[in-house]
């Protein structure tokens, strides 16, 4: 492997890694599960779904923590990966990150909880006002409260536990997260800034207002009775996607410092692409122009040219718009051989983990290449005749890759592509 | 002078002071504090100023945001027009764009008419269910998502090159800079819109920082004249964005810079006393030998807040500056905070001087002014400096 690519730039690697989602925690036990096609998907337990139009989600309930919100498990699960990623990259253990670190995060606000503990200590009359709430915040020592929903309070911690260089930078382009936070990794070890990177994506926002804000934009799956047959990109029945929590870890490394320490190499970052939408809240341009831009921008940041891709890892929500918007784009790109790379959707069995997504998709799109196992997108059983793709049906199958791409589209009309390729 | 300095060519900015350059200059060199003590009693924010909304965002788009991202895509318009690009969907296509955000308005009505149904639910957590699903408004989820703001800003404004979005309070609004220049340095771009805003004039803004005890209560003090009765922030309603480009760049099209950015760095630490001083030290012994002493002040971004605000008063009489406290006249604005004193600097250094001291603490300045250092210690973490001058 050269130290650097064709426009000169440092070749950036893949040396760690570490998942947590519904299908279980780690790498191995979430890699097994996702070639075996099972879905992670089950009727939500954590909270009472009484009135709900969607009760079932992909939550990550075997992580306990203290005082449960968002932002503390969305904390706890990106520790998990974090610690499991530096252990493969045996880089930064200890406590001592030679990098700085990209967190993709869920946005932070006040939860219902803290909201009626609030409430309850104003002990306010017949009507309950925010005044009344803003009088109870000071008389009684909320500081823990206040510190949990700063936005700054997981990226602080974790660059604190980790002991990443720097400021800790959190962002957000909606489900598209998890790529940006790669790409900033990507640019920080271009620029020089440093030769490795810890690129983190965590969400763990499943509560009963974000499933009800999702729900209200019709965007949610309701297929209740059957949740693990819920989650069905590309296949013609689909309605909709799965709430779900999780977290990936990726050590990002210039390969001229991963090789010189004798690290193993899991895979190569070769490009980055984004394009904004300026069309709609939550809807793509419909001639797909934003998605078709990023693609290809991806390919052109990697040096590729359509010809070279073996294998999308789709973004493939199972909304009706998101698939066909994905098709159109693919199509536009791949032209002839659309219909023939195989295109698969994670989703279909870990849910969509939002914020996380593109980082842990990330980390299978590294898996599929390095181990030669492309994983199925399962419940296809009732094609979409209007996407004539090969989603890699039900099973999963053995391919050798050489390079593959993972699409992140984001509400806000953010868009990322990664190219990933094999390790050489 | 090089190709790939980042130079400011566009400044949008909104506050308590009035809108743009001009008024916000006028207003700091003949200061009064704009306070609002009646929306929420005993706690006193800066109000935004009047704006006629319809001059960058269309009624029907302003319907579908609440303050916070309407206060954003004006001042985003409002840059991408002082830079004399706005509707150029050419150049706007290969803009790049880096928002620092927290979330939006929540229905606060709904909120409240919630809470006091709950302790009388005979199930209350069916009752939260069933009240959110029906009086939730759809699309309100869409006026809170941080990334919106940005979102909004692509679909008015046509900004669509890229777009990302940062979280994290002061230290958001410090990254968002110094990625954008370090981008620009490093050939990843050549022109940027950077910005962000604050609605202070929400109930759950005091709220949480009331619950963190960092607010300023009494009434109006400058910022330094807080900290002899206990220190706190008055939160102030905030819309800033900035054009940033190479310098390569901005000459091809003709564009005035107003200054350069020539330096940023960002850092945090677990504040102990001292570690933010030990970084801000490093910030500046980087900076070498790049001014001079005699043409040059600070703006500081300090909240209010105690411990950070007096440890950085420190700090700064010891570099002997003449200095500002942005926030005495805007209010602390969390995300926006430092871009809008990076504007304040790049208003004065394209005027050759500092404006008029805030309050009897600060020092006035009548050499001219050359150079300016932007400080931000974040109320709780975050310590970010930056070096302004000439274009």
């Amino acid at each position: 492997m050269q130290d650097t690519d064709r426009q000169g730039r440092p070749v950036i690697v893949v040396t760690g890694i570490g998942l947590v989602t519904s299908l279980g925690q780690g790498v191995e036990a979430n890699w097994a599960a996702l070639t075996a096609g099972k879905s992670g998907i089950a009727r939500i337990s954590r909270f009472s779904v009484a009135n709900m139009k969607t009760a079932i989600a992909g939550t990550v309930d075997f992580v306990p923590v203290e005082e449960m919100s968002a932002p503390a498990l969305s904390e706890r699960l990106a520790e998990l990966v974090v610690e499991e990623a530096l252990g493969t990259a045996n880089l930064g253990v200890g406590g001592a990150f030679p990098g700085p670190l990209f967190l993709a995060l869920p946005p932070v606000e006040l939860e219902w909880p803290q909201r009626r503990a609030l409430a309850e200590a104003s002990q306010a009359g017949d009507t309950l006002a925010y005044a009344d709430l803003l009088r109870a915040a000071g008389a009684n020592d909320n500081r823990a409260v206040y510190r949990r929903f700063l936005f700054a309070s997981v990226g602080e911690n974790l660059a604190a536990r980790f002991g990443t260089r720097g400021s800790p930078i959190a962002t957000s382009t909606a489900c598209a997260s998890g790529g940006t936070a790669i790409q900033l990794g990507v640019e920080a070890i271009r620029r020089g800034e440093a030769e490795a990177a810890l690129v983190v994506g965590t969400d763990a926002s499943v509560n009963p207002e974000s499933l009800i804000r999702f729900s209200l934009l019709s965007a949610l799956s309701t297929r209740n009775d059957d949740p693990t047959k819920a989650s069905r990109p590309f296949s013609k029945d689909r309605e909709g996607f799965i709430m779900a929590e999780g977290a990936g870890a990726l050590v990002l490394e210039s390969a001229a410092h991963a090789k010189a320490r004798g690290a193993t190499i899991l895979g190569v970052v070769e490009g980055c692409g984004e394009a904004a939408d300026g069309f709609h809240r939550t809807r793509s341009s419909p001639d797909g122009k934003p998605i078709v831009a990023c693609m290809r921008n991806a390919l052109a940041d990697a040096g590729l040219v359509p010809e070279d891709i073996g294998y999308i890892n789709a973004h493939g929500t199972s909304t009706p718009e998101n698939d066909k918007m994905e098709w159109v784009g693919v199509q536009a790109v791949f032209g002839e051989r659309a219909s023939s790379i195989p295109i698969s959707s994670n989703k279909s069995m870990i849910g969509h983990t939002l914020t996380a997504a593109g980082a842990i998709e990330a980390i299978f799109t590294v898996l599929s290449l390095n181990r030669g196992v492309l994983p199925p997108t399962i419940n296809y059983d009732t094609p979409d005749p209007a996407l004539p793709i090969d989603c890699v049906p039900n099973v999963a199958r053995a391919a050798q890759v050489s390079h593959a791409i993972s699409n992140s589209f984001g509400f806000g009309g953010q868009n990322v592509c990664v190219v990933i390729g094999a390790p050489t | 002078m090089h190709d790939r300095d980042a130079i400011v060519t566009g400044i949008g900015l909104i506050s308590c002071l009035g809108e743009g350059v001009d008024a916000h200059w006028d207003a700091l060199n003949a200061f009064s504090p704009k306070i609002d003590d009646t929306a929420f009693p005993g706690f006193p924010v800066h109000p935004m100023t009047a704006l006629a909304l319809d001059k960058h965002i269309s009624k029907r788009e302003q319907r579908q945001m609440e303050p916070w991202q309407r206060f954003g895509t004006y001042a985003a318009g409002a840059a991408l027009e002082a830079a004399g690009v706005k509707g150029n969907a050419e150049l706007l296509a290969q803009m790049h764009m880096i928002v620092a955000a927290g979330g939006g308005e929540r229905d606060y009505a709904t909120d409240e008419a919630i809470l006091t149904g709950l302790p009388k639910a005979a199930d209350p957590a069916a009752y939260l269910n069933e009240h959110l699903l029906s009086d939730l408004r759809p699309t309100l989820f869409l006026a809170q998502l941080s990334n919106l703001l940005a979102g909004n800003i692509s679909l008015v404004h046509g900004v669509v090159g890229s777009s990302r979005t940062f979280m994290g309070e002061e230290s958001s609004g410090t990254d968002a800079i110094r990625i954008a220049c370090a981008r620009i340095g490093a050939g990843q771009g050549d022109m940027f819109l950077v910005g962000g805003s604050y609605n202070a004039q929400r109930p759950d803004g005091p709220l949480q920082y009331e619950m963190g005890r960092a607010l300023w209560k009494k009434p109006f003090a400058g910022v330094w004249a807080r900290q002899e009765q206990g220190g706190g922030l008055i939160l102030g309603s905030v819309g800033c964005f900035l054009t940033i480009e190479s310098r390569a760049h901005a000459a091809a099209r003709g564009a005035t810079g107003l200054a350069r950015i020539a330096a940023v760095a960002t850092d945090r630490c677990g504040r102990r006393p001292g570690d933010a001083t030990a970084n801000a030290c490093r910030q500046i012994a980087a900076l070498g030998t790049s001014f001079a002493q005699a043409s040059t002040a600070a703006i500081s971004g300090a909240s209010g807040v105690a411990a950070p605000t007096q440890e950085e008063q420190t700090f700064l009489r010891d570099l002997g500056l003449p200095v500002r406290a942005g926030a005495t006249a805007l209010g602390h604005s969390l995300e926006p905070s430092f871009i809008a004193n990076i504007a304040l600097a790049a208003i004065a250094i394209s005027r050759g001087k500092l404006f008029a001291p805030l309050e009897p603490a600060e020092a006035p300045m009548d050499a001219p002014l050359k150079d300016v250092l932007v400080t931000s210690w974040g109320h709780w973490r975050g310590e970010a400096l930056a070096h302004v001058t000439a274009a």
